[in-house]
């Protein structure tokens, strides 16, 4: 490729420059000459194109019969197999596709081949011309001066005023949507109640877990004993209480100061609410101690106390307190010291709270 | 003809009874008066003006698809057992809105079917608008005066997207939970009122247990009807602009070339709705969408690997994946006066898709100025005529592809077998560098193209006929074009560089000094259309050439 970026055509004429004139431009010739089809100079091939398109209408019809027929010839019944759904499902595609194709088809082939094919050209006409501008203009103007509403600024004042406070009530309406979020995101199901620990339990059964059947490498999805016992705002409670326990050496963990009795035994748990956006961080990489968030590949170290080491995460997974009750089950010994989940506005409010 | 407006001219009576019910319509809504105006209007043809039609077909085959469901979809919540016929889920803890959507599957006859066709016709609805607008940038058809439908179909595009998330929600599964999941951590993340949003939205925490027949009502109500008036104002500028025309002989910014409205127009523009209705249908019978018995109802806790949002929000998923959380130390969640700030959701949800929708919003008139051109454009541009634009629409097209690419980083790594951060490090680097690129290599292509159009206007075209000269030199003959074709390739407007000009105090002002610094970077690289004289020029040496004086200026 030749430079011409700088002014300095290699061939004269090939490139234009900056300024230069106005060089003659070739004439349009106007619309090429039309030029017949098969279809009109040969009766046998226009007949054979209105053959065509009728038989594609013909399609047509064995479509509707096809879909018909799958309708009503397949039952479904009461326990119907996924293969006879997946046949009706494609008969009924099937079936459909003709009758809607053989008619496309149909007419595009009969315009194409047999309506004519001239192309024609027409004006096009001014948007706006500048006799109806003025007239515009005038009709406007005496409108505004019958409303006489320059004359009277009071009137326009207070319109003004009025409309502009008017919708108002119309947003304030939607003051219900919600309840206001106070610190409903700073609690979950894991605070003790009335002094009593909650068992960590296996999800979904809520069979509670023993510190003994928590074998090295193993990890286990995790809900608060007494979850699927609620009536109401269940799946409220599990977005931010659920959790992920393994266990590793204990020799890998390196709890950081007044951490160091959060965990059993090489046992921890961790949220499993991703502190990005939310998701589950559900894949645990057992070889390697990470947590894999699927939805934003967050990876969080385990035997750094999941802090991220890749992925858009900022935040580590929040810690939860656990121990072993006098039976020998896994209990949190609190609720977790921090909000769950991704992070909010006032989150840091919260934390500062449930640490005072 | 028609009816007689005055007492003595005789009034017209029909013979038949079917024209005697046509006038009398006619007489109470002018129908003749309409007919006339539209009946032979003529419409430029092009393959690519389908993609509008596509879009308006397929919102067509959504709103009949997705009436019939409404029949059998129930938007609520409340918890129930699943006692339908799909057996690995039988007895399983679900949301009715869950249970009603597989009863539909499997248990209306035509349901799965109907599920499926409105699937796919949000998908290509979608898409065909996305196209339909590439299709109106690269051709430069947002020009005067079509501007203000430009940012419509803008409008559209958003209202497209909005239409399909909060229909993609609705059957409250695994999938499409984690979707919502993802949504709420995003309004969470807006500074000040983020969390009051998120609990107005889901009526209290996540999920709660309103947010599905909230966003059904925005769904089959608010949204569609939102598009409905957009594509009437659409297409109401459509005839007030009448139709664009790719350029060639006989066509100008003064006429419209095409077919004729009735029949021919008409006829193939109305066989397209069946086509796209059919092609449709086709995929609904044959390629399975949106399996969400495969998935489970909506849990908090599980998820599957390979979770992939439909493909219109895949952009902004893709920016979420491609943020860094933290970057050497630094946490791009920080707390400032007792409150946290979480740019590494905030910045990717917001930046890019505003970066773009600004930038499409306000082009046509980005453009406008740098030209300080005013006059009507109805004959298009092709997209190598406009070297500049088209490359800035690449790099935007390139710019969008990298974060949609970056949505399905886990696939791309697992079915490459390359490492999940490595896909993420190199989409990274791309979404910076990869736009530059593309602009630098389209603009390229683009004067290429150009020069390559000079080249066959000025030569002819090859015609692969070799022939052997008398003194033994091989040359390829070159068969000159019709004037018709020549016309198609040399009829464009090369725009030049515009300086700054002074205002009307005779000032050059700092911003007309910026507009001309734009200008000369929009048009100083430009291959200026062929000319009658370097065709003369090109003839005489022609003959050189014939007559025996070797020069090889033909075979490049």
């Amino acid at each position: 490729m030749g430079n011409h970026s700088d002014g300095s055509p290699n061939h004269s004429g090939t490139v234009a420059t900056a300024g230069q004139h106005e060089v003659e431009k070739f004439q349009d010739p106007g619309l090429p000459p039309h030029r017949l089809r098969l279809a009109d100079t040969d009766p046998k091939a226009a007949k054979r194109a209105e053959r065509q398109v009728a038989a594609l209408f013909a399609t047509s019809v064995v479509g509707t019969v096809i879909f018909l027929v799958a309708y009503f010839a397949i039952d479904l019944g009461d326990d119907s197999s996924i293969a006879t759904i997946r046949l009706q499902n494609a008969l009924l595609g099937l079936g459909t596709a003709f009758a809607m194709l053989g008619i496309g088809t149909g007419i595009v082939h009969w315009a194409k081949a047999l309506m004519p094919d001239h192309e024609v050209s027409e004006e096009r006409h001014a948007i706006r011309t500048e006799d109806d501008r003025q007239a515009a203009v005038r009709i406007v103007d005496d409108i505004v001066e019958e409303t006489g509403i320059k004359r009277r600024p009071l009137i326009r004042n207070t319109l003004l005023g009025a409309v502009a406070l008017a919708p108002l009530p119309a947003l304030a309406v939607f003051g219900d949507l919600g309840p206001r979020p106070d610190n409903k995101l700073a609690h979950t199901m894991w605070a003790p109640t009335e002094g009593k620990l909650k068992r960590l339990t296996r999800d979904p059964d809520g069979t509670p877990i023993k510190a003994s059947d928590v074998t090295i490498g193993s990890a286990f999805h995790v809900i608060p004993e007494g979850l699927n016992e609620l009536h109401e705002g269940k799946l409220n409670e599990k977005a931010k209480a659920v959790v992920l326990l393994m266990r590793l050496d204990p020799a890998s963990l390196n709890p950081s100061a007044g951490r160091e009795n959060w965990g059993y035994n090489g046992i921890v748990a961790y949220s499993k609410i991703c502190t990005h956006v939310g998701c589950p961080v559900a894949l645990y990489e057992q070889q390697t101690h990470h947590l894999l968030c699927p939805c934003h590949q967050s990876t969080f170290d385990l035997t750094q106390e999941c802090k991220v080491i890749f992925g858009p995460a900022s935040r580590p997974l929040p810690q939860l307190p656990i121990a072993v009750d006098d039976e020998g089950y896994l209990v949190a010994t609190s609720d977790f010291k921090e909000p769950v989940g991704p992070s909010y506005w006032e989150r840091d409010e919260h934390e500062r709270s449930i640490n005072s | 003809m028609s009816a007689a407006s005055t007492a003595e001219a005789p009034a017209y009576v029909a013979n038949t009874s079917v024209g005697r019910f046509t006038d009398f319509v006619d007489e109470r809504v002018g129908g003749s008066g309409i007919l006339r105006e539209f009946g032979r209007k003529v419409f430029p043809d092009h393959w690519s003006f389908m993609f509008g039609e596509v879009a308006l077909y397929s919102f067509v085959i959504l709103l009949m698809s997705g009436t019939f469901l409404t029949f059998f979809f129930d938007p609520s919540m409340a918890e129930t057992h699943y006692a339908g016929s799909y057996t690995p889920l039988k007895n399983v803890e679900m949301s009715v809105a869950y249970s009603s959507s597989l009863d539909i599957s499997f248990d209306v006859r035509g349901g799965l079917f109907m599920r499926q066709v409105h699937h796919w016709a949000a998908l290509l609805f979608v898409a065909s608008v996305a196209v339909h607008m590439l299709r109106v940038f690269f051709t430069g058809a947002f020009r005067k005066p079509r501007e203000m439908n430009w940012v419509v179909g803008g409008v559209l595009l958003i209202l497209a997207m909005a239409a399909g998330f909060t229909g993609y929600s609705l059957p409250d599964d695994l999938l499409s939970g984690n979707g919502l999941r993802i949504i709420d951590g995003v309004i969470k993340s807006i500074p000040v009122i983020g969390t009051y949003i998120s609990f107005f939205l889901f009526g209290g925490e996540f999920p709660g247990t309103v947010i599905i027949s909230r966003l059904y009502t925005l769904h089959i109500l608010l949204v569609p009807a939102l598009i409905l008036l957009m594509i009437v104002v659409h297409l109401f500028m459509v005839v007030v602009h009448k139709h664009t025309q790719y350029p060639g002989p006989g066509r100008n910014d003064r006429n419209v070339v095409g077919y004729p409205l009735g029949p021919v127009y008409a006829a193939k523009a109305g066989g397209f709705f069946f086509i796209v209705f059919g092609v449709i249908a086709l995929m609904a019978g044959f390629f399975t969408i949106n399996p969400i018995w495969n998935y489970g109802p909506y849990d908090p806790s599980p998820v599957s690997a390979g979770t992939q949002p439909d493909w219109y929000i895949g952009f902004v998923d893709g920016a979420l994946r491609l943020m860094p959380g933290v970057v050497s130390g630094f946490h791009f969640e920080y707390i400032i006066f007792g409150h946290v700030l979480t740019l590494n959701v905030l910045l990717p949800a917001l930046v890019p898709a505003g970066i773009i929708f600004t930038v499409l919003f306000t082009y046509p008139w980005i453009e406008r100025w740098i030209t300080k051109d005013n006059r009507e454009h109805h004959v298009l541009d092709r997209p190598r005529n406009a070297p500049t634009r088209t490359a800035i629409g690449v790099a935007g097209f390139t710019w969008y592809s990298v974060m949609w690419a970056a949505a399905g980083s886990d696939l791309i790594a697992t079915h490459f077998h390359v490492a999940l951060n490595d896909v993420t490090y190199w989409l990274r680097a791309l979404f910076f560098v990869g736009p530059f690129i593309a602009f630098a290599v389209t603009k390229r292509v683009a004067l290429a193209l150009q020069r390559k159009d000079r080249e066959i206007a000025l030569h002819g075209r090859e015609t692969g006929r070799i022939v052997r000269l008398p003194h033994g030199e091989f040359i390829e003959v070159h068969a000159p074009l019709d004037e018709y074709k020549r016309y198609k390739l040399v009829g464009f407007e090369s725009l030049a560089p515009l300086p700054a000009q002074p205002n009307e105090h005779g000032v050059v002002t700092r911003k007309e000094n910026r507009r001309a610094k734009l200008s000369r970077w929009f048009f100083e690289d430009r291959v200026a259309p062929a000319t009658p004289a370097e065709l003369e020029a090109g003839h005489g040496h022609h003959e050189a050439v014939e007559a025996g004086e070797g020069q090889k200026t033909l075979s490049h």
